[in-house]
């Protein structure tokens, strides 16, 4: 156990620094919740994605600009933290029986259609204590003012803040600007596996296989995973004929794809 | 009750005889008309039915319905003998526009057996005018455009005094537009200072306060200013003490409040008002105060307020509030988002915070429906494990479609120009129209697919029809979706 004092030492040493950089989080709330897929949750620091921080998912391809699968990541994220989610959108074009498979019920959310506002939306919902989390569907460009503004407002409750940044044009660089997100990741479709793995001449639609890129994170490095989409309770799950290769095999899977 | 077909007027007397004070359509049909003689009226239509008129009686139902407009406007008045004054400044928005209120407002009267015309304009003697003048039910004259919208009505449309009429129109002044262009000195030597108050009136020279009605039973409380208030920090300290004291009100009466009306009263005799709504009955005055104060910048203060009022115009029963802590676990404790949902609707409109329920309905675009805040969800849920995409695309968007046989997922398709080959599917996932609601889908049929395109992108498409009848529909495909 040579490695454990090291180990505390520097548990201590982030803790501090967590200290200094946030306010404390509502007694009795965990500091992030977890993905449940061990892969992912050892990439971010905090475990999971944290809560009183803001983070950014874009989709990818032609998908930047209707971010589904960024919107159903953040769902099933939000179906494992208790209480009442705000979904802010520019107008409204999302199907909520969608967000119930995922495990977010339409008894959790509370949609605002808020034109050119869904910043100012997001943040009122984002000082509001008890939510457990605020969606933004973020047309375009985002301000490191701006998402500073929601990081600071996310850490005032502890809620979390996702910005799903949407964009008519594809892969647009307005969306790789620095902003104040301590993640930012984006999701791109793949194509998903035999619906029965014994026998690929079957007909049908297996589960959605995305490749997940955690282009940023805050004391993280930039990684990538396949995986297969949410299920039913929002978890995500390895892909499964790649959940037993090395992670080097998603970077090869990317250059096929 | 008497049939509403026959002719019926009522009479009054002028003085001197009998006349007719008001005729319903029937009688007018037949040629009867207010003020008229009634020994004429009945010569010309034997066995007339005349009712007494009841003029305290017509003031009162005047003054219940100008209440009853109250869920327009904070600010309305009846205006005797036959008219309502409503000041809508900055309450269109919460109906709609201006035009979709007008429609409603008239709609609600002609369904409760009341005739009504109604305008609105930046002026009440413009609307006034508009209202009395113009052949239509309804007309809303743009912001700044009252001496336009009145220029080709008659002089009579300025509310002046029939003599007055008379004479202007012996001089050739038929119209308020001839009468604008008119050297006011000498008109004012002739026909007094009335003439020009009630033209400047209408052009909004001159201002015309409204005397509101307060619905009686309300709580309110009002604040009156030995000095007028004209800073934004002032005023707001007038919120905090007036949400206090009603707040008070609101706990005696074991009320908490749905609308509030605060109203500012200005120097210059001119009322402002600044509405606000609650998603659930509320007492809580740190609440109403920040409803309140946050959009105190929509108020001018002119040259300083003299008194505020702030009335809760609509109440709900709430029982006391228990000082106890809730017994939700840490994990999920009790939140209260009425407060959020109030200042988002105030923000955006309350049409626009909402929550969304699931509809017993096969038809996709039906079985989810957008529903207030705190709507019940009822039991109806959603089938689960059903395939269903994210974005819902309405109205579904036409594609091109290459479908090898009819039971066959398509093989490939075009969408915005974009060729997407089909490299698996599922379906079809057949729903069929729902007669017991619309006549044209008695037979109307359309098969899903989901289809997954070579980069692993997910479509949800549909055909019309089921491929051997063409009763059921025309085989066009349409894009309703993307996963």
């Amino acid at each position: 156990m040579a490695g454990s004092g090291r180990t505390a030492l520097l548990e201590d040493l982030r803790d501090q620094v967590a200290r200094i950089e946030r306010r404390p989080l509502a007694p009795g709330r965990a500091t992030a919740i977890p993905f449940g897929l061990p892969a992912l949750d050892d990439a971010l620091h905090e475990g999971g994605i944290a809560r009183g921080a803001l983070h950014e998912i874009a989709g990818s391809g032609p998908d930047t600009e209707h971010g589904a699968a960024a919107a159903l990541l953040a769902a099933s994220v939000l179906a494992h933290a208790a209480g009442p989610v705000l979904w802010v959108s520019p107008y409204f074009d999302l199907f909520a029986p969608a967000l119930a498979e995922v495990g977010l019920g339409p008894d959790r959310v509370l949609h605002v259609e808020a034109s050119r506002n869904v910043l100012a939306a997001m943040e009122e919902g984002l000082r509001h204590p008890g939510l457990a989390g605020v969606v933004g569907e973020v047309p375009g460009r985002l301000s490191l003012t701006a998402s500073r503004r929601l990081q600071l407002a996310a850490e005032g409750t502890g809620a979390v803040a996702f910005a799903i940044r949407r964009s008519a044009r594809h892969d647009d660089p307005a969306l790789a600007e620095p902003s104040a997100a301590v993640t930012r990741w984006r999701v791109a479709s793949l194509p998903s596996a035999p619906p029965l793995p014994w026998s690929p001449e079957t007909p049908g639609l297996g589960r959605a296989r995305w490749r997940l890129e955690l282009l940023r994170a805050r004391g993280g490095e930039p990684r990538s995973w396949i995986v297969e989409c949410p299920d039913a309770q929002g978890r995500l799950a390895l892909a499964a004929d790649l959940a037993d290769r090395p992670p080097a095999e998603g970077q090869r899977h990317r250059a096929a794809g | 009750m008497l049939p509403v077909e026959a002719p019926l007027v009522t009479r009054a007397h002028d003085g001197r005889r009998l006349v007719v004070a008001a005729a319903n359509r029937a009688a007018q049909a037949l040629g009867l008309r207010p003020g008229m003689p009634l020994a004429h009226a009945q010569a010309m239509v034997p066995g007339l039915e005349a009712a007494a008129a009841d003029p305290e009686g017509d003031a009162d139902a005047l003054a219940d319905l100008a209440a009853w407009c109250l869920r327009y406007s904070p600010l309305t008045a009846p205006d005797p003998p036959d008219g309502l004054w409503i000041d809508v400044t900055g309450c269109a928005h919460l109906h709609g526009g201006e035009e979709t209120m007008l429609k409603d407002l008239v709609g609600r009267l002609i369904r409760s057996g009341i005739a009504a015309r109604a305008a609105i304009a930046d002026t009440p003697g413009a609307a006034w005018a508009m209202a009395r003048h113009v052949g239509e039910a309804i007309s809303v004259v743009p912001p700044a455009g009252q001496a336009d919208g009145i220029a080709l009505l008659s002089v009579a449309a300025l509310r002046l005094p029939s003599e007055t009429v008379a004479g202007l129109r012996r001089l050739g002044l038929d119209l308020v537009g001839q009468l604008v262009s008119t050297p006011r000195g000498p008109l004012a030597r002739r026909f007094g200072a009335e003439a020009l108050r009630r033209l400047d009136q209408a052009l909004g020279y001159a201002p015309e306060p409204i005397t509101p009605v307060v619905p009686p039973e309300a709580v309110q409380h009002s604040l009156a200013f030995p000095e007028p208030l004209l800073t934004a920090e002032a005023l707001r300290f007038a919120i905090d003490r007036l949400a206090e004291a009603v707040c008070v009100g609101l706990e005696r009466a074991g009320l908490g409040a749905r609308h509030l009306d605060l109203l500012f009263e200005r120097v210059d005799d001119a009322t402002k008002i600044l509405r606000a709504g609650m998603a659930r009955p509320t007492r809580d005055p740190r609440h109403l105060a920040r409803l309140l104060g946050e959009r105190l910048e929509e108020v001018d203060p002119g040259f300083g307020v003299a008194a505020m009022r702030l009335v809760v115009t609509l109440a709900e029963p709430l029982a006391p509030t228990q000082a106890t802590t809730s017994l939700g676990t840490p994990e999920a404790p009790e939140v209260d988002i009425a407060p959020l949902v109030d200042r988002l609707a105030a923000r955006f409109g309350a049409g626009r915070v909402f929550r969304v329920v699931p509809v017993e309905s096969d038809v996709p675009e039906r079985s989810a429906r957008r529903a207030p805040p705190f709507a019940d969800l009822g039991r109806v849920a959603w089938p689960p494990g059903l395939r269903r995409p994210v974005r819902l695309i309405a109205p579904p968007q036409p594609v091109q479609v290459l479908s090898v046989l009819p039971d066959q997922p398509p093989a490939a398709f075009t969408w915005r120009r974009v060729r997407h080959r089909v490299r698996r599917a599922d379906g079809p996932e057949r729903i069929a129209g729902e007669w017991w609601r619309r006549d044209g889908e008695r037979r109307a049929v359309r098969d899903y697919w989901a289809v997954e395109n070579e980069e692993g992108r997910r479509f949800w498409l549909y055909r019309r029809g089921d491929g051997a009848d063409p009763a059921t529909g025309d085989l066009a495909w349409f894009l309703h979706g993307i996963f």
